[in-house]
């Protein structure tokens, strides 16, 4: 199985790569820009079929290392093997 | 010579290769704003280092569209000598002046101290006061120094000479320990293939005095007053 | 919260949420004549808190010393400042952010950085360095590698950012920081003293002006955070972390220098802990006005954001500045060139009162004196601290100096920090001329024959045993780290660490502590220009090692006098200055001994202090010496080997005074100094030594690649480099929490 993570900041958390970004295509001419974010991607190879279980364990493998509640949310896809 | 530093808003090497071009030039450089696009006549373009618009996509990313590095892509074309430091070298790559791509440090980590360098090609402007195979001291302070290029175009960087320095150990053996970076064969600093555009990771503006612990990069800046001059 | 003011009511539990004791919202009360809405409540909160109003330190605080000729301005303002002739004028201060980094150590030290760089800058001053001290718990205690890689990078990611070369700092480990780790910034910057920017708002009818990033709701309520003891729940009710954005910082700091070339601007601070509310409100008490808000004006990132948390937001990056009525036009020109968000948000009245409006309703207004100038203040009680100590165990025999000197080389608290200062840019602006791992760093005066040193000291385990000789020590070997570069020390900034000023002891080690300093400050000559209080540094009732964390700044008449630390040639005679009586109690090696620290910290006496200093200094200065190292933390063995291992070159020491032996070797005895010179002169100045009173004798003699013992013992540079070198970064390699 494969599990698909998103992190990224929170709604309201200050991001200044999100910020520098939009100026920047601002800057080479895309219009209509309204605001953007910039997160992470992983994607973990996980052993066993068990997808309610992969679940648990990489939400907790989220929650302990690969975001910080204080300013990240993390969203988990497990992809069917 | 007629030299300018473009300085971008979160440049802050600017002022150390000022400090270093004043020395060898005698005269001071005309500092050049982003902003300013309409560049005066010149004989050399440094582009130095810093975080030029923060950095925060990719190192060099968003100041290699800017209508100042259009400008100093023109130039170049024209013959005009650029010498691109460090987050230079990063924008150089990014906007194509310079073959090649600066990755993340493999340690991970920011690395500021000294390293040294062989000199791999002294029949340009720019290292014409250094030996062929000189072993000199410079500091890198970079966390995206890790050069990298695909076969095809690390075998023409070969068969052109545009290898301007190698990370070394102190004999200038090509030694697993003295690459700070991980960079595809040892390389710190590479020409196009014309010669008239250097980007290198390590700072010579900040071993041009020997107070601050080492004088070997101030030959780099007399080699382009004595060249362009 | 609500948007309305009037629509919370104010409760015992809202009162006890902000922090306030209901003795403390009684005093609100008082002061108002009434009771305050929310938006009032919040702002009380944060200007009363521990971290803005200094309640329970202020009245020991006001022992140190802080005047000299050369001081121009001491503790009050943003930073201190001091005056180093030609027009020069150094602002300089330290301060914490603890809490936010045990949180988020990455983000956490990186906008600690960014607030300390704008206290500097916000006086007029570029910055031209920073330090750091850096406060682990035991190495293998719960995610403190993950604590310590955070914490560095970013540091360094901010301070490389924005241009400021990272020069100096302390890295320790102790357990009693598992719960509570360090993290205390200092810069160091520089100015023309006749054009200091103070946070002094005047002239009524001028704009106060808002420039920087827009305000979210980041961090509302850090400030309270800063002054509250954690317990094991709030690792689940964290509150939000500020995320820094230096690059916005560098444009915030080139804009306002570019400003500050003009006379537009009257007054400015920035916006840190407590943001809009402690800006507005102090630079009006200061000045002795008032100030009018309209928060509609000011730049928010988010939506409905409510006047309470306008108010109450540490959104990063940001200042507040009175300007000159009618150049409004030339301010904005700056800021819009640096791209940076800029707004009028008020005026300065003559009401001395701090107003607000929100969509033209007013929210909040309040008398300005009782919330900045009459705060609380505590004279809390206080147990002296006599601490029954495990004596020093027996020594073993003599014989095992060189394994001992590798253990405590390869050690947490003395191997190498290069992992650490490798990650920060100790060169940029070109003036780094003593680079991290000596004494002291020394950055040129750009353009001028100067040079300052800067050194960041305290010995926490000193502190513990006994508070006011630490105190004392801490003072001490920042003096000392300066003198043996061959600077003048002239001043110090001061980053007070302790636990929770409600428990009489802690307040005792406080006390002790601030006694001590005082008492060095004054023998030294060295007076306190800033500072800054973190109290509740405490995890379920177990506090931190007092941590009264000093840092120096000492100046170069002519920076080419100065001397490093590494030997710097084979044959120059080695000399040890200051009495060696082999103080065995608080030392690194008796910790090694016996498990754990035991006996009492060596005596400072700060005549002998000051004695051999200038001794010293004296030497340096008529270029007697070719190297100089202050003796410190695992004593004159250590310090040897650091000196050899700085210069790659090695030591043979002669026949040993009859006290040779471990407490010789390892002894922390205070005020003393190794120096070398050439053979020739070494005489001579054992004789001048001897006339000034103070204890010098000759050591040996450089050269080799090996330390050896009265011709016995030899302890190869080799190994003492793998000793050295090593462990941090294999500590670090396992680094998988």
């Amino acid at each position: 199985m494969k599990a698909r993570i998103h992190v990224t900041f929170k709604a309201g958390v200050h991001d200044p790569q999100g910020k520098a970004i939009a100026n920047a295509l601002q800057g080479l001419g895309f219009s209509g820009i309204d605001a953007v974010r910039q997160g992470k991607y992983i994607e973990i190879d996980l052993a066993g079929s068990d997808r309610a279980a992969a679940e648990r364990s990489v939400k907790d493998m989220c929650a302990k290392l690969l975001a910080n509640p204080v300013i990240e949310n993390y969203r988990v896809d497990i992809d069917a093997p | 010579m007629k030299a300018a530093v473009i300085v971008f808003p979160g440049s802050n090497c600017d002022r150390d290769i000022e400090v270093a071009l004043r020395q060898s030039l005698g005269r001071e450089p005309q500092m050049i704003w982003h902003r300013d696009t309409a560049l005066p006549a010149l004989d050399l373009i440094v582009v130095p280092g810093g975080f030029s618009y923060g950095d925060y996509l990719r190192a060099g990313a968003m100041a290699a569209h800017s209508p100042v590095m259009r400008e100093v892509i023109k130039r170049a074309a024209d013959g005009v000598a650029v010498l691109a430091v460090c987050n230079g070298f990063q924008i150089a790559t990014e906007c194509g002046l310079l073959p090649g791509v600066l990755l993340r440090n493999k340690s991970l980590r920011f690395a500021c101290r000294d390293v040294h360098l062989r000199v791999e090609n002294p029949y340009t402007p720019f290292t014409q006061q250094y030996d062929d195979g000189e072993v000199v001291t410079i500091p890198i302070a970079h966390h995206d120094g890790n050069y990298f290029a695909d076969d095809a175009t690390h075998r023409a960087l070969l068969d052109h000479d545009q290898i301007a320095f190698r990370y070394c150990d102190r004999a200038g053996a090509l030694t697993p320990d003295a690459n700070p970076n991980g960079s595809l064969d040892h390389i710190a600093g590479v020409f196009n293939r014309d010669k008239n555009v250097l980007g290198l990771m390590p700072h010579p503006e900040r071993a041009a005095d020997p107070a601050l612990g080492g004088n070997d990069g101030r030959a780099l800046f007399d080699s382009l007053v004595a060249a362009l001059s | 919260m609500t948007t309305s003011p009037g629509a919370t009511a104010i409760t015992p539990a809202v009162i006890a949420q902000h922090g306030l004791k209901p003795e403390e919202y009684d005093r609100i009360v008082a002061a108002i004549g009434r009771a305050p809405n929310l938006v009032e409540l919040g702002v009380f909160s944060v200007m009363w808190s521990e971290h803005c109003s200094y309640k329970s330190s202020k009245k020991w605080l006001r022992q140190f010393p802080t005047a000299a000729p050369w001081v121009i301005c001491g503790p009050g303002e943003n930073a201190g400042v001091i005056d180093i002739g030609d027009g020069d004028a150094v602002v300089f201060k330290m301060e914490s952010h603890n809490h936010p980094s045990f949180i988020e150590p990455f983000q956490g030290a990186a906008t600690g950085v960014g607030g300390i760089l704008r206290d500097v800058f916000t006086m007029g001053a570029r910055p031209i360095a920073n330090l750091n001290a850096l406060r682990f718990g035991a190495q293998d205690a719960p995610k403190m590698r993950h604590l310590v890689a955070g914490v560095v990078a970013g540091i360094g990611s901010y301070g490389n950012c924005v241009g400021v070369p990272t020069v100096g700092g302390e890295c320790t480990f102790d357990p009693s920081y598992n719960g509570n780790i360090l993290v205390n910034a200092m810069t160091v910057g520089l100015a023309r003293a006749d054009r200091i920017f103070y946070a002094r708002a005047a002239g009524i009818g001028n704009p106060v002006v808002y420039v920087g990033s827009k305000t979210g709701r980041d961090g509302i309520h850090g400030a309270t955070m800063a002054s509250a003891e954690f317990d094991d729940k709030s690792e689940e009710k964290r509150p939000t972390v500020q995320v820094g954005d230096p690059f916005t910082e560098k444009l915030l700091l080139e804009a306002c220098i570019e400003l500050m070339a003009t006379d537009v601007i009257v007054a400015i601070q920035d916006m840190g802990a407590a943001g809009l509310t402690s800006s507005s409100c102090e630079m009006a008490a200061r000045g002795g006005v008032g100030i009018e808000l309209d928060l509609s004006a000011v730049p928010t990132r988010e939506r409905a954001m409510t006047p309470y948390e306008i108010m109450l937001s540490e959104s990063q990056e940001r200042m507040l500045m009175v300007i000159a009525k009618g150049r409004e036009a030339e301010a904005e020109a700056v800021f819009r060139k640096w791209e940076l968000d800029v707004a009028v948000i008020g005026r300065v009245t003559d009401t001395g009162r701090i107003v607000a409006t929100f969509d033209g309703a007013t929210v909040l207004d309040l008398p300005v004196e009782p919330l900045a100038d009459k705060p609380p203040l505590y004279d809390r009680p206080w147990t002296p601290i006599a601490r029954n100590r495990p004596p020093v165990p027996a020594l073993p025999e003599t014989s095992a100096l060189g394994p001992a000197l590798l253990a405590l080389l390869g050690s947490p608290d003395l191997s190498a920090r290069r992992w650490i200062w490798e990650q920060y840019d100790h060169m940029v602006m070109a003036d780094t001329v003593a680079r991290p791992g000596g004494d002291a760093a020394v950055v040129r005066v750009h353009g001028t024959r100067k040079a300052l040193a800067l050194s960041s000291d305290c010995t926490p385990r000193y502190c513990y045993a006994d508070p006011e000789m630490g105190g004392r020590q801490a003072v001490a070997e920042c003096w000392r780290n300066l003198t043996a570069v061959g600077a003048k020390p002239l001043a110090i900034t001061d980053c007070l660490n302790f636990g929770s000023p409600e428990r009489p002891e802690i307040m005792g080690e406080f006390v002790g502590c601030v006694t001590g300093m005082a008492e060095a400050c004054r023998a030294l000559d060295f007076p306190v220009v800033s500072g800054n209080v973190s109290l509740y540094n405490e995890t379920s009732g177990v506090a931190i090692k007092p941590t009264p964390q000093v840092g120096g700044v000492g100046l170069l008449a002519e920076a080419n006098r100065m001397v490093r630390a590494a030997f710097r040639a084979a044959n120059d005679a080695i000399l040890l200055v200051g009495a060696t009586a082999g103080h065995l109690g608080c030392s690194l090696y008796a910790r090694n001994l016996a498990g754990s620290d035991v006996g009492q910290p060596p005596p400072v006496d700060l005549a002998a202090e000051r004695r051999n200093g200038d001794f010293v200094r004296g030497l340096i200065h008529a270029r007697r010496l070719t190297a100089c190292h202050d003796i410190a933390d695992g004593g004159l063995l250590v310090a040897l080997a650091e000196m050899a291992l700085a210069g790659d070159v090695g030591a043979a020491i002669g026949t040993s005074p009859a006290t040779a032996g471990p407490a010789f070797w390892f002894g922390e005895d205070q005020a003393r100094y190794i120096a070398t010179c050439v053979p020739a002169v070494a005489a001579a100045i054992l004789a001048e030594a001897h006339a000034a009173g103070v204890p010098a004798l000759r050591l040996g003699i450089t050269g080799g690649n090996d330390l050896t013992l009265d011709g016995v013992e030899r302890i190869s540079l080799h190994d003492l480099r793998a000793a050295h070198e090593s462990w941090f970064p294999a500590y670090m390699s396992a680094l998988s929490d």
